[in-house]
């Protein structure tokens, strides 16, 4: 290639270079801008609806002002309350199950593969499933059934912790070295006593953050609870009504013509996104330090 | 005290991989045993083997008969049992990371159901006293955690650890191979204590180290155990041309 | 056998003495009588074979337990979808009525139980492929950037940030978007676009209320960005680092080097990356339901008011009277279920195989 030629390809593949220097800086601006708009928009709209009203009251009637979110912000409590009694311990010992007796096992790798499919279900589809096996069947002798209640929302928003702390929990136990089982075992502790008190204990730290991370996920979702616990204006803890939920009221809030209905909408989204990003933080935070202290 | 152990017609396998062919030997009480041979000659497995710890893998099998004392490990006893008599010391320090000095040593008894304070408290102390850490952690017992100890200190540990439960025998893997020399002769030292209260079987392939520690010495080869005698026979006058070659340094 | 005297010898020093420990020891401390109280207590202890079965077999229900559910949730959604896939069959998911008053094409009358998917599809599709059109470059662009080119300082807080993004919730978004998203979209993108796309026919300025289509691929992409986004990086970080330095030795510029280093070796996880956010928005419910306009209606125009699939179930579910009806919007979440495994099990498959199962990183 003449020296002239070679000059203009090497310009041309410079200034390519360049370009897409630029485009990938002005991709990552663009990504970053929404959410920094909304952060931002969220904090100011948040920050300027919420009073003390809105801890402690529950909402009044259209037209009224004043009023809060905290019939909602009790209800969220209680079905995750409920989520998390279903979700966690059928993760946590789906995931022993991984790592301490199926490892390597075809069914291993079922179960795994079901996990990921479950997890890949959109929520409305838990929704509807969760209405379809509690809400509508009336079985005399199961408490729960039959009806709209805090019960069903529970349970589909615990159907939907399971495969993220199921995953968690297997990749946690995997990373215990296996010269601390061995130890275990030489002592001659039983196997069952063995995996809980030594390599359960030993992963706590990784498996808590993934429920943390599976509790935070659930905590936002609103889908699966529209036609389950369908929501309640009044103060409830009784699981087998139907109850109020943060997401759901700012859902319905949000889809509303008022404006201080609006209001209350941004409020309680600052809360729910501040009780998000503080489970997200303390994850990564646990995480970075090195999950496993000591474990050599 | 100590129990012999007897080891008939012994054969494992991993998978498909005959390890060990037709072991026979005795191995006396309150004495030291060390076993020497070259890398992949089946020592460990055979340690292995008598505390049943070679069955937590699942491709691993073993016929024949090892009789600690009296009872039959393979048809009198199931192996959770058998190693509440037979403790062992691994080839890297394992301590647990999330428990204390203290909470170590009580492992083997605590997670086995044992309670009371009173006696957990002069068990951890004469363990550590005999595995000769305890002046090393004497104030930091509940504080520190086992892991951030010394290599050498972590081994100890686990003796410590082992002996908490009265065991029988005490089995080493190359318990000083991962550790400095400093380390390593006070784990010599140690070992040259505890064997007139426990039966000792140790695996090296340092063979000075066998030389120092062990009354008697078995020399293993691809499997087969070549020579099981005194350790004075077997470095100065060894009855088979193999153990001679090995012990002069022509292989391994 | 008499042995020659080989060259190395353990001196005779070296062994030891029959008998008695080494000068200056202390003697181990004679056993008391409390060892072999434990070691009575330790064998008296069973082999806990019961608990052992007993734990295991309780670890196992919690696994198989994930089969159920899922089986539980193909069975109910088949079992109550088939009143209307009796009367319509697959059609139920193209077919076109037309209404008797008007002679214009009519899909979903719940009164007369005249039930046909074929808007939500449409819907479906059109958001998601204009979501996935607005975001795989950025997403792409995000992971290049965040991987190749960023100063390491920054890297830690713009991977948080991005992850932060993936956590928001649906209804926030939603809310956002019509407060925020949709005003902005109808006073100044809209228009720009009927202005300089309008001869496409893909921009008409029939709906005022700045809803549709297009709103609900805008928020959907910025709803599945991060997930493309994280996870390209993770298969960009999985390429080995000798490739880098391969083409870097020729003689390439950056882009270069990440053109045909890096993105060749990763593409076929970077498809999966972009297949496992389509699956995300195929599936999203509240902040499109929110900005789609909830019409049953099929429009070119895709500033229009349409609905999908998910949004159609969310706003009618609830207040479903007729069992036809409640049959149909089943029938759309079982179509939902099916794609979404679909979907997402391709994704999985293609991720796999270019991070071979390597551990994923936090964030």
């Amino acid at each position: 290639m003449s020296s002239d030629a070679f000059k203009f390809r090497y310009q041309m593949r410079t200034l390519t270079d360049t370009l897409v220097t630029t485009l990938a800086i002005l991709a990552t601006l663009i990504v970053i801008a929404p959410l920094v708009a909304i952060f931002v928009y969220l904090l100011y709209m948040g920050t300027s609806s919420l009073n003390l009203a809105f801890f402690t009251k529950i909402p009044v009637p259209v037209g009224e002002t004043g009023g809060g979110m905290a019939n909602a912000i009790l209800g969220s409590g209680i079905l995750l309350s409920v989520a998390s009694i279903i979700g966690v311990p059928i993760g946590i010992g789906a995931g022993i199950f991984l790592a301490e007796f199926g490892r390597g096992t075809t069914v291993a790798n079922a179960v795994r593969f079901t996990a990921d499919v479950l997890n890949g279900v959109p929520s409305i589809v838990m929704g509807l499933a969760a209405y379809a096996l509690i809400v509508v069947p009336k079985i005399p002798f199961l408490p729960f059934t039959g009806h709209f209640s805090a019960f069903s929302g529970g349970v589909a928003l615990g159907l939907m912790m399971i495969p993220t702390v199921c995953r968690t929990t297997e990749e946690m136990l995997l990373m215990v070295p296996h010269a601390i089982r061995e130890a275990a075992l030489g002592l001659g502790v039983p196997n069952w006593r063995s995996v809980l008190s030594i390599t359960v204990k030993t992963a706590s730290p990784g498996i808590i953050t993934g429920c943390m991370l599976a509790f935070a996920r659930v905590a936002g979702e609103t889908a699966p609870l529209i036609f389950t616990v369908l929501g309640n204006q009044f103060w409830s803890t009784n699981l087998n009504q139907p109850i109020a939920a943060l997401p759901l009221q700012i859902y319905v809030y949000a889809m509303s013509p008022y404006d201080d209905w609006h209001r209350l909408a941004w409020a309680g989204s600052l809360v729910l996104i501040v009780l998000i990003v503080l489970a997200v933080s303390l994850v990564r935070y646990v995480t970075s330090r090195g999950v496993l202290k000591g474990a050599s | 005290m100590g129990v012999g152990i007897e080891v008939i017609n012994l054969n494992a396998w991993y998978g498909t991989n005959h390890t060990l062919q037709d072991i026979n030997l005795n191995i006396p009480a309150n004495h030291a045993t060390a076993l020497i041979g070259p890398s992949g000659c089946g020592k460990s497995t055979f340690v292995r083997c008598i505390n049943r710890m070679h069955e937590t893998n699942p491709i691993a099998r073993a016929t024949g008969t090892v009789r600690i004392g009296d009872l039959d490990i393979y048809k009198d006893a199931k192996p959770v049992q058998i190693r509440r008599r037979v403790g062992m010391v691994f080839q890297r320090p394992n301590p647990f990371p999330t428990m204390s000095i203290y909470d170590n040593v009580a492992a083997g008894l605590k997670l086995n159901g044992f309670a009371n304070h009173r006696v957990l408290d002069e068990i951890v102390e004469k363990s550590l006293k005999n595995s000769a850490l305890w002046d090393e952690v004497k104030d930091d017992l509940k504080k520190k955690s086992g892991a951030s100890l010394s290599g050498g200190q972590q081994q100890r540990l686990c003796i410590a650890r082992a002996l908490a439960v009265d065991p029988e025998v005490l089995l080493m893997d190359e318990p000083a191979s991962a550790l400095d020399p400093v380390s390593t002769s006070k784990i010599e030292d140690l070992i040259f204590q505890l064997k007139t209260q426990y039966t000792i079987v140790i695996v090296t392939h340092n063979m000075q180290q066998a030389a120092r520690v062990a009354e008697k010495t078995g020399f293993f080869l691809n499997g087969r155990m070549v020579e099981f005698d005194s350790t004075h026979k077997i470095f100065t006058n060894p009855s088979d041309k193999r153990t001679e070659d090995y012990i002069t340094g022509r292989f391994g | 056998m008499n042995a020659i005297v080989p060259d190395i010898r353990i001196s005779q020093a070296q062994f030891q003495p029959e008998s008695g420990p080494p000068d200056g020891q202390p003697p181990v401390e004679a056993a008391p009588a409390e060892a072999s109280a434990i070691r009575k207590f330790l064998l008296s202890r069973g082999n806990s074979a019961i608990a052992d079965r007993a734990f295991s077999w309780l670890m196992r229900l919690c696994a198989f337990s994930i089969f159920v559910i899922v089986a539980l949730i193909a069975f109910e959604l088949v079992l109550r979808s088939q009143l209307t896939w009796q009367k319509f069959g697959f059609s139920f998911f193209y077919k076109v009525f037309t209404d008797p008053d008007t002679h214009m094409p009519m899909f979903w009358d719940p009164v007369n139980e005249h039930f046909s998917a074929r808007p939500f599809v449409y819907g479906t599709l059109v958001s998601s492929f204009l979501a996935l059109l607005m975001a795989i470059p950025l997403a792409i662009g995000l992971a290049i950037f965040l991987t190749e080119m960023c100063p390491k300082v920054l890297r830690g807080p713009l991977a948080f940030l991005t992850e932060l993004l993936a956590a928001i919730p649906s209804v926030i978004y939603g809310l956002w978007a019509v407060t925020v998203l949709v005003p902005l979209l109808r006073e100044h993108i809209n228009p720009l676009l009927i202005n300089l796309l309008g001869w496409t026919g893909l921009f008409e300025d029939t709906n005022p209320t700045g809803l549709g289509y297009f709103s609900a691929g805008v928020i959907l992409a910025v709803m599945i960005l991060p997930i493309i986004s994280s996870l390209t990086r993770e298969v960009m970080i999985a390429v080995p680092h000798s490739q880098r330095e391969a083409v870097l030795a020729l003689g390439a510029t950056r882009w270069e080097m990440i053109r045909m280093g890096v993105l060749r070796n990763a593409r076929i996880g970077i498809v999966g990356a972009i297949i496992l956010g389509l699956g995300r928005a195929l599936g999203e419910t509240m902040a499109v339901a929110m900005v789609i306009g909830a019409t049953p209606e099929i429009h070119r125009n895709l500033l229009a008011n349409g609905s999908s699939m998910a949004t159609v179930i969310a706003n009618e579910y609830a207040e479903a009277v007729s069992d036809m009806h409640l049959s149909a919007l089943t029938e759309i979440g079982l179509a939902l279920f099916l794609v979404t495994i679909i979907v997402n099990g391709l994704a999985q498959v293609l991720i796999w195989a270019v991070t071979r199962g390597t551990p994923r990183q936090a964030g």
